[in-house]
């Protein structure tokens, strides 16, 4: 059972393997283990388990990951859409309950 | 700030100076205020001095672990390292944890190479690595900080539990120590977050149900409202309770990947056993408005739970709230007119 997948085929994640020289940074990085090694390059194991919070693209020092990372926060998307910005988890100056 | 920094158990002099040393243990008030940070008491006021730190004795060969200054980031930080000798790094990520201040840019690359600067931490160490937490790395780029400063980024575990057979393993952490995990004790640690999101409605909404529940079609019925009201405060916190704690506790186990239909699925299973108990009122335009509040009021909270879970994408989340946040008021909007409806006209 997995219970833990969330909606399949929206996942912005990219990965360019002409680019890639198997550094393996990002299998540490990745927290769902999306990418595995492969014929000494990384491969995409299961793209739909890619949350998009781009610790793989911001370490890959070949340039050769691209996501669209954000948080994946309804609260903050609501945010975003009330004040006119992007999706953001700055939960205002009240601060409350921010994460 | 901590005003009593019972933390500090010492000082240890170094090249550069005095570096505090910090306790290894949690003290009562570090366990009591952790408690009242996942209530979100002063959760946004519980920070620590960024800076340098010390654990045990450490000398010119030990370790270099980076944290946040978030107290209960710091603290776990602490409580992992209990008998090793080692320094700690602590950013200033306005009193944030690590893996939100990654994802709003504080827990930084450019704040790892202003703290290792402003620390001299090349004079304090002759290596040249420092450990940071996994989930720091959304925030920082590794080969960025090493061609800034020379040091080499290493990246531990997710959990600072787990730093230990990291460090017995030569630095390496296993796919186990990389993968978040999001179990039901981890879920619900995080539920009175979300329980605390719409305190100030739900104590609001409740109280005009209350005085509506008065009205009937001969007259307003102060009697009424008291002897059948308080049956509108139950309807409207089953909904409420069943999306901010139900389905997060038993959310791997709901059917559907969307958390608005794992919401409103559980909150119709509530209402069919309120329904059944008489809470729902006798008519059917009544009863029909009950759902549709309890189920778009569970719906919304469940969603809302995306912002705690560890494994939603933004384009995802996106993609949900597209068509149930519409549903969701909608279904909001119908039930209270309904509802308010049966209020004046007999149905």
């Amino acid at each position: 059972m997995n219970g833990f997948v969330y909606l399949p085929d929206v996942v912005t994640l990219e990965l360019d393997s002409e680019k890639c020289t198997g550094c393996r940074m990002c299998t540490s990085v990745c927290p769902h283990a999306v990418f595995e090694i492969e014929n000494k390059i990384a491969v995409i194991r299961n793209k739909d388990l890619c949350m998009e919070c781009g610790a793989c693209a911001k370490n890959c020092p070949e340039g050769a990951i691209t996501v669209r990372s954000g948080v994946g926060c309804a609260a903050g998307i609501l945010n975003g859409l009330l004040r006119g910005t992007e999706p953001s988890c700055d939960c205002g100056s009240s601060g409350g309950n921010c994460c | 700030m901590n005003k009593k920094n019972d933390y500090i158990a010492g000082t240890v002099e170094t090249g550069i100076g005095t570096v505090p040393v910090i306790a290894t243990t949690w003290s009562k008030s570090d366990r009591w205020s952790t408690i009242k940070v996942r209530w979100s008491v002063g959760r946004m006021r519980y920070r620590v001095m960024p800076g340098l730190y010390a654990v045990g004795s450490p000398d010119r060969l030990s370790r270099v672990f980076v944290s946040a200054n978030f107290k209960l980031s710091f603290d776990h930080l602490r409580r992992a390292l209990n008998g090793i000798n080692a320094w700690i790094l602590v950013l200033d990520t306005k009193g944030i944890n690590v893996w939100c201040a990654a994802g709003k840019g504080t827990f930084s690359t450019k704040e790892i190479v202003r703290r290792i600067r402003i620390h001299h931490l090349d004079q304090i160490v002759d290596h040249r690595k420092i450990i940071l937490p996994q989930l720091g790395a959304t925030g920082v780029a590794a080969h960025e900080v090493k061609k800034m400063t020379g040091f080499s980024v290493i990246y531990g575990p997710v959990k600072a539990s787990d730093i230990k057979p990291f460090l017995e393993a030569g630095l390496r952490a296993g796919e186990s120590m990389r993968k978040i995990k999001f179990p039901m004790a981890e879920r619900l640690k995080l539920v009175p977050v979300d329980l605390f999101y719409g305190r100030y409605y739900m104590l609001l909404i409740p109280v005009v149900f209350l005085l509506l529940s008065g009205f009937t079609v001969e007259g307003y019925s102060f009697n009424l409202a008291v002897y059948s009201g308080w049956k509108t405060t139950v309807n409207l916190f089953t909904g409420y309770f069943t999306g901010c704690v139900l389905t997060p506790a038993l959310l791997p186990w709901i059917p559907f990947r969307r958390f608005s239909l794992k919401g409103l699925s559980l909150g119709w299973l509530a209402a069919i056993f309120l329904a059944f108990s008489g809470f729902l009122g006798a008519g059917v335009i009544e009863m029909i408005s009950w759902f549709l509040m309890i189920g778009g009021l569970s719906s919304f909270m469940a969603m809302n739970f995306t912002g705690s879970s560890t494994f939603t994408s933004l384009s995802g989340v996106q993609k949900e709230m597209k068509t149930a946040l519409p549903v969701q008021i909608i279904m909001g909007s119908l039930g209270l007119a309904g509802w308010i409806l049966t209020r004046f006209i007999d149905l």
